[in-house]
């Protein structure tokens, strides 16, 4: 039988919003505040759901050790306490909460095998979260 | 369709052990969670059912008969229980999470009149939680 299992987990970074393509009236009209050159920070909170059957002999749809240890290498520890602009694949794309959540999705979609990725979360503030489920529509 | 979510709360100890494993395995698998004594969790249950509007009562389905169900079936077997030894499904099966919202759902399909289930789910603490749709999800 298929259950949906969902773990959340904390990280805090910082981020500016600015599109070189655009003139800086042009950042400060579209982005605001989040054009400070200095950057600014947030926690987010992330919430991660993987899907499968549930093995008989654990009772688990995967296990908890593996997928946190996962979250932790390839998401976590790249992110938490860091500048998000200064990563390799924020060079170019706008580290906005919805292209940090698609990239979160990418990582574990590649890095997570065992179960399947249904959805990532990423609450940027208490007032603002975002989901991504691999360009599909929310079903659920 | 409207759908209708209502939560409760319950507490609960469990353990995880396999007898077909070895206890090294079982401790390999579980961790902490292999400890025989147990150890207990706040468990928050959400159940969402889903129907028609009934055009005279304005409900989905009568939140009082729903409310009485999720107690009777629920919380009355499991508020305060040790589930490997005082639930009757856990007494050969392992009281993870995810057969947790599997049992709840199927005490709940049978006993629920007008409402149909849409989903169960059950958080083991706030950072953890499993979603049940069904056998035919």
């Amino acid at each position: 039988m298929k259950a949906h299992l969902t773990r959340r987990y904390r990280f805090s970074a910082s981020h500016r919003l600015h599109n070189a393509e655009m003139s800086d009236d042009e950042n400060r009209a579209t982005y605001g505040k989040c054009n400070n050159p200095y950057g600014h920070g947030h926690n987010y909170a992330l919430e991660v759901t993987v899907s499968g059957a549930v093995d008989a002999a654990t009772g688990m749809v995967c296990n908890l050790v593996d997928l946190d240890s996962c979250v932790e290498t390839e998401v976590l520890s790249g992110y938490h306490l860091e500048n998000l602009n200064t990563r390799q694949e924020f060079a170019v794309t706008i580290p906005t909460t919805e292209n940090l959540c698609i990239q979160i999705f990418d990582i574990l979609h590649r890095r997570f095998p065992h179960a399947h990725l249904e959805r990532v979360r990423l609450e940027e503030t208490m007032m603002n979260s975002f989901e991504y489920v691999g360009g599909q529509e929310l079903i659920s | 369709m409207v759908y209708l979510t209502r939560k409760a709360e319950f507490a609960a100890s469990h353990y995880y052990h396999n007898p077909d494993f070895s206890p090294e395995e079982n401790q390999r698998l579980f961790g902490k969670c292999n400890n025989p004594n147990g150890h207990g969790h706040n468990y928050t249950l959400e159940v969402t059912v889903k129907g028609e509007v009934d055009p005279r009562s304005g409900f989905v389905v009568d939140l009082k008969q729903l409310k009485e169900v999720m107690h009777r079936e629920v919380l009355d077997a499991m508020d305060h229980r040790f589930l490997n030894k005082e639930v009757p499904e856990f007494f050969n099966k392992i009281p993870t999470t995810e057969n947790l919202a599997i049992a709840i759902w199927q005490r709940l399909e049978l006993k629920l009149q007008k409402a149909k289930l849409h989903r169960v789910r059950v958080y083991e603490t706030q950072d953890l939680f499993v979603d049940f749709y069904g056998e035919n999800d």
